[in-house]
């Protein structure tokens, strides 16, 4: 192992878990964001509702995040339409691509997380709320939102990472993340173990905190849900 | 259409259903394995089984299959000079399938191990004083119930497994996601080729959603939904 | 616990088996794999029918019959290339891969089998100034791990470098305006880029890049540092089809100049 040479590039994974970071927690606020307005209408009772949301994440979970941005970096900016108009100076920035991209897909996945999970709280109590005379908007503020929010907590945790992951793409189109330093050292130094590893133990530390984060929410919030004993 | 491109995206599909399909395998197996290392009462195999989850999910799967493919080579070169075999290669396939498969299996063993734990422990109690053994347990009583739960997580990892294949055109195997790199770049068109990959690969997800559908009403025969 | 380790050893002697069918190395060099990129064109790229055609292609095949054996053609990501040669999953490089000294020390390579210079592309309508000084500020693209990767990262300090996997996706950019300027092989550049359509109002400005510091000696094969005599059969193979005209025959269906010595 050629540790001079990861020492000398430490600073260069630093700027790029850096970069990393920035695109996961942008991605994530804009995601969320849509995802919850989106996971309520997609919870409707009405077709004419939630048929569109389920377009929406059935579309974009059913296409690789690659594609996404490749279509969204160099597709967009294949047509000189899309040149000449007003949301060039965006489309042209490999940041806003990845962005985009990256926000879009969670939002989809999230959006689904959600609504399964609103759907997973039990029958009994929703109805217990209606017999007691809630209106449907306090059913959904008070009894259903909190449970699903709780329960989505696991399967969240899973996204989060997942986008995490998702990022790595960023340094196919340009971008100085984390990945995109890696391969850089590899090509410099033609050390494939030294480059990946080191940025493995990279992605291993943010990780390792985002699941601690996690695992301290469910302490908290899924208590009821866990089992008490071992098995 | 696509200017002769075409019969080359077929196969490359294909090729990309293949190692979707192997992947999957591995990941069942190494699921089932890790999720009952992590609910067993063996300390070391929890703790084991906790690392693997852990450290898989923790590294992007670019970066794991680059490892495999360029570190797992070297590791085997040098172990086969070692015994004194020739050089054995890890082509692309092998890697790709075996990357995914190891890395998915510790995602299938957090699904699995949140739907041993959704059944009641009643169930698997009331079934022990029966008299039933740990195995019988399992495959009669646990099994089936988590299996309704543990759908969703799994439908979930397959289609993101079935996506994450695209990745292995970046070791060089010739699947449809780098046979419409190679169009895209020759025609300057990637607008049309990633389209199509698109449609593609949604069309692989939607057959997929489908039997998941069809399963998941099987298995939930017996459980409420009330809407809002 | 038994039962699962027997099952694990299974399985893991039943992947181990599933890889071993391989090509086993032959020291005569009957067999030779030869790794090539397939994304540079024209000296390679791959056709609508899949299969691999350019300049580098040609020329590989034309040496492997030269030293009579039979060659096998593995497609590689360029920034790759290298520790895939020395993982063993090829035997030599054919992908005009620049003979450097930075290069020379993790890999031997043969005499040149070409050598063509680096230039600067650009708008036309841009009027741009080549020097470090008038490119300050700008975006200049290039692929990840080449010549011209390392010179602008040493020398275009106050330019910002945007670096692509791919050539073809420098050309993609350039066309789109992302980049302002894009830097490789002059050849590369001319028939893969200017020629086409997507690169009208581009030209070259700027002066031809040679300085073996940077640039190397022209392009050669790699080979791992441990095959000498691989080496020495190249060596011999390249002046052989130079001297009986199967080089020319190659080069004439792809250049209409020469591309072996200083071109331009």
């Amino acid at each position: 192992m050629n540790l001079e040479a990861v020492i000398g590039y430490l600073p260069k994974y630093v700027s790029g878990s850096w970069v990393t970071l920035q695109l996961l927690v942008l991605a994530l606020v804009v995601g969320l964001a849509a995802a919850l307005p989106l996971a309520m209408l997609r919870s409707l009772p009405s077709a004419w509702v939630w048929r569109p949301v389920w377009a929406f994440t059935y579309v974009i979970r059913g296409t690789p995040l690659l594609v996404q941005l490749f279509l969204l970096y160099y597709g967009l900016a294949q047509f000189d339409w899309v040149r000449a108009g007003p949301w060039w100076p965006w489309l042209r920035s490999a940041w806003f691509c990845a962005v985009a991209a990256f926000a879009i897909n969670t939002c989809a996945y999230t959006t689904e997380i959600l609504h399964g999970a609103m759907r997973a709280v039990p029958a009994g109590e929703i109805e217990a709320a209606r017999a007691f005379g809630m209106s449907r908007w306090m059913v959904l503020r008070r009894i259903v939102l909190p449970s699903a929010f709780r329960r989505s907590l696991p399967a969240y945790s899973n996204e989060v990472v997942l986008m995490l992951h998702g990022t790595a793409l960023a340094s196919v189109v340009t971008l100085h993340d984390l990945t995109g330093v890696a391969r850089e050292f590899n090509s410099t130094y033609y050390l494939p173990f030294e480059a990946f590893i080191t940025a493995a133990v990279f992605y291993l530390l943010i990780t390792v905190v985002l699941v601690a984060l996690f695992h301290a929410a469910e302490r908290r919030w899924l208590h009821p849900l866990q089992p008490h004993a071992h098995p | 259409m696509l200017h002769g491109y075409g019969a080359s995206l077929a196969q490359g599909a294909l090729l990309t259903l293949s190692v979707a399909a192997a992947s999957l395998g591995i990941a069942l197996v190494l699921g089932l394995l890790g999720a009952m290392a992590k609910l067993s009462r063996v300390a070391p195999l929890r703790r084991l089984a906790q690392a693997y989850t852990t450290v898989i999910r923790a590294v992007p799967d670019l970066v794991l299959m680059l490892l495999v493919f360029y570190g797992g080579q070297m590791g085997v070169n040098a172990l086969s000079e070692q015994l004194g075999y020739g050089y054995i290669d890890i082509d692309p396939y092998v890697a790709g399938v075996a990357t995914i498969g190891f890395v998915f299996g510790a995602y299938v063993t957090e699904v699995l191990r949140g739907a041993f734990l959704a059944v009641p422990a009643g169930q698997r109690e009331a079934a022990l004083a029966f008299g039933f053994s740990r195995i019988q347990v399992l495959w009669r009583i646990v099994g089936p119930q988590a299996l309704r739960h543990a759908l969703p997580g799994l439908s979930n990892t397959w289609l993101v497994m079935i996506k994450a294949t695209a990745i292995v055109s970046v070791i060089g195997l010739s699947d449809l996601m780098s046979r419409a790199a190679q169009a895209a770049g020759a025609t300057r068109e990637p607008f049309l080729f990633y389209l199509a990959v698109g449609i593609v690969y949604l069309g692989f997800t939607s057959l997929s959603e489908l039997g998941f559908a069809w399963l998941q009403r099987r298995l939930a025969a017996g459980s409420r939904r009330v809407s809002l | 616990m038994q039962r699962r380790s027997l099952f694990l050893i299974t399985l893991v002697t039943a992947l181990a088996s599933a890889a071993a069918p391989a090509l086993a190395q032959s020291p005569d060099w009957k067999k030779v794999r030869i790794g090539v990129e397939g994304a540079y064109p024209p000296f390679s790229e791959v056709g609508p029918d899949g299969k691999l055609k350019g300049f580098d292609i040609d020329i590989a095949l034309a040496l492997c019959a030269q030293i009579k054996a039979e060659c096998t053609l593995v497609q590689q990501e360029w920034d790759g290339m290298i520790p895939a040669l020395n993982s063993k999953k090829f035997d030599a490089i054919i992908a005009s891969m620049a003979i450097t000294d930075e290069r020379k020390k993790v890999v031997n390579f043969t005499d040149k089998y070409m050598n063509t210079p680096a230039r600067m592309v650009g708008r036309v309508d841009a009027k741009l100034d080549a020097s470090p000084a008038g490119l300050k500020g700008k975006r200049i693209g290039v692929q990840r791990a080449t010549i011209h990767d390392r010179f602008l990262t040493e020398v275009y300090k106050d330019s910002e470098i945007v670096r692509y996997a791919k050539q073809e996706e420098v050309y993609l950019d350039l066309a789109a305006g992302r980049i302002d300027v894009a830097m490789g092989d002059s050849v590369a550049m001319d028939g893969g880029f200017l020629k086409k359509p997507m690169g009208k109002g581009h030209g070259f400005f700027g002066p031809a890049y040679n300085d073996p510091k940077y640039f190397g000696y022209g392009a050669g094969i790699a080979v791992r540092k441990s095959d000498t005599d691989l080496q020495a059969r190249f060596n011999a193979a390249i002046p052989a089809i130079r001297a009986n005209g199967v080089y020319k025959k190659i080069q004439d269906k792809y250049f209409d100049f020469d591309v072996y010595t200083e071109t331009k």
